[in-house]
């Protein structure tokens, strides 16, 4: 199975730990191109459902249609189309960009894995520091290498936890950028962020969190920080 | 079957690459099984004459002890920047993953007891040498039967709190049955009459404890970790 899709459903999805609901009947549906923002504050649920999405938990209630295939029938060939950038970033710092990039590479079976890192690095614009440890690397080139070993296997579905987090202006627009050039591609990226000011104009659809609930679903004009507000004092 | 292979391999080079770069688990296991035969030696020999029959148990004490440090340490490593999610999120049966983080675990408690084992012969005056493969065989069976079940627990724990309590707790009544199986079948080639036919009768039933255990953790790694 390729795990090939052009949108991906949420369906009255649950999940708990023991008594304690994280998320509660989300429902929602997103399309190849989309920049969906996941938002709300802390505990609203946000990275649970990215992990949901990412098959790295299992739903309590409802689930993921990824096209046509869900999660229990999916199996490796659906994990090989979705790319994840967690707020920690999946990086050995032991080990340089380049061997990181190449271990992925081939734990993701990866055709010409050498050629394949060598345009990921130049992408981040590390290719002259591409053989040092990680481990050395300032917050913003970690980021931009975690971004392209989530990228690396060219993913229909990307999902991002706080992708902005402690990162200056300059690596921010790079980012943003980024994700453009990603979306213009045709891939499905989630993102979760607090960083509203940032995502303001880059988001297609918006998801209000709060409690685990589904606030709203958003898309409209004025400022995100507006319609934050307004759905949350609407709720 | 080839892919469960190559991504286990993969698992344990990546592995062997960060540990040869850091050092971390090797010198801090090595250090503390170390530690842990010195003192047993400081109390259980007197002018130069080890207490009977002790050094089969102070074998398996320490490999028992610097293993639970080795599991711990090697998935607070994979904690630190979440690469077990990582790892997870690759398009790979996650059973390799569990399968190549079990050989990588081997391969440093195996370095361990390389030192260890000619030092508790020459603290204790074991016969190590009397039946060399018999004592492989006890090595090999005993501490995969140990890294097998703690791998998986080690795993399942990564994302708790309290992993540095629980994972001692849950390990340690479970692996009683390998640790015992151990000790007996190496205190037989150890003891002033060896016994070469009760150690083999322990090494088969440490192939058992194997085999179920590695199928159970196989059959469970997935379950577990997305649960």
């Amino acid at each position: 199975m390729s795990g090939d899709f052009e949108h991906v459903s949420v369906v009255q999805l649950g999940r708990h730990y023991g008594r304690r609901r994280a998320l509660t009947d989300i429902s929602f549906t997103a399309r190849a191109g989309d920049i969906v923002g996941l938002l709300g504050s802390n505990g609203a649920g946000k990275s649970t459902l990215l992990s949901i999405l990412g098959t790295l938990l299992v739903a309590s209630t409802g689930r993921v249609e990824y096209g046509a295939v869900t999660v229990a029938d999916g199996g490796p060939g659906l994990r090989s189309r979705i790319g994840m950038l967690g707020h920690d970033l999946f990086l050995y710092p032991e080990l340089t960009a380049r061997e990181n990039l190449v271990f992925f590479g081939r734990l993701y079976g990866l055709e010409d894995v050498a050629a394949r890192v060598a345009t990921a690095l130049e992408r981040a614009g590390l290719t002259a520091r591409g053989d040092d440890p990680v481990s050395s690397y300032s917050r913003g080139m970690r980021q931009r290498v975690a971004l392209e070993r989530a990228l690396l296997h060219q993913p229909r579905l990307l999902l991002l936890d706080e992708p902005f987090t402690g990162l200056d202006q300059a690596s921010t627009s790079a980012l943003v950028a980024r994700l453009r050039e990603e979306q213009a591609r045709g891939v499905l990226i989630i993102l979760a962020t607090h960083d509203l000011d940032i995502v303001d104009g880059l988001l297609t659809r918006e998801l209000f969190l709060r409690n685990g609930r589904l606030l709203a679903i958003a898309g409209g004009e004025g400022p995100l920080r507006d319609r934050y507000r307004a759905a949350v004092a609407a709720s | 079957m080839r892919n469960f292979f190559r991504v286990a391999f993969l698992v344990v080079r990546k592995d062997m690459m960060v540990e040869a770069r850091s050092l971390e688990v090797l010198s801090t296991t090595l250090f503390f099984a170390l530690t842990v035969v010195l003192v047993f030696a400081f109390g259980l020999v007197r002018e130069g004459r080890p207490v009977d029959d002790v050094a089969a148990a102070i074998l398996w004490i320490a490999t028992a002890f610097s293993g639970t440090l080795a599991l711990g340490r090697t998935f607070e490593r994979e904690r630190q920047a979440d690469t077990l999610r990582a790892l997870l999120l690759a398009p790979a049966d996650r059973p390799a993953i569990y399968a190549g983080k079990l050989a990588g675990m081997l391969l440093l408690m195996g370095l361990v007891e390389l030192v260890l084992v000619p030092l508790v012969g020459l603290l204790f005056q074991a016969p190590i040498f009397n039946y060399p493969w018999t004592l492989v065989a006890l090595l090999v069976t005993g501490t995969t039967g140990f890294a097998a079940v703690g791998t998986l627990f080690a795993a399942m724990l990564v994302r708790a709190r309290s992993r540095d309590v629980m994972l001692p707790i849950l390990l340690y009544p479970i692996t009683v049955p390998v640790m015992i199986a151990g000790v007996r079948g190496t205190a037989a080639i150890f003891q002033s009459t060896p016994d070469e036919p009760l150690a083999r009768f322990w090494v088969a039933l440490l192939v058992f404890f194997d085999v179920v255990f590695v199928t159970l953790a196989l059959w469970t790694f997935e379950p577990v970790m997305t649960e």
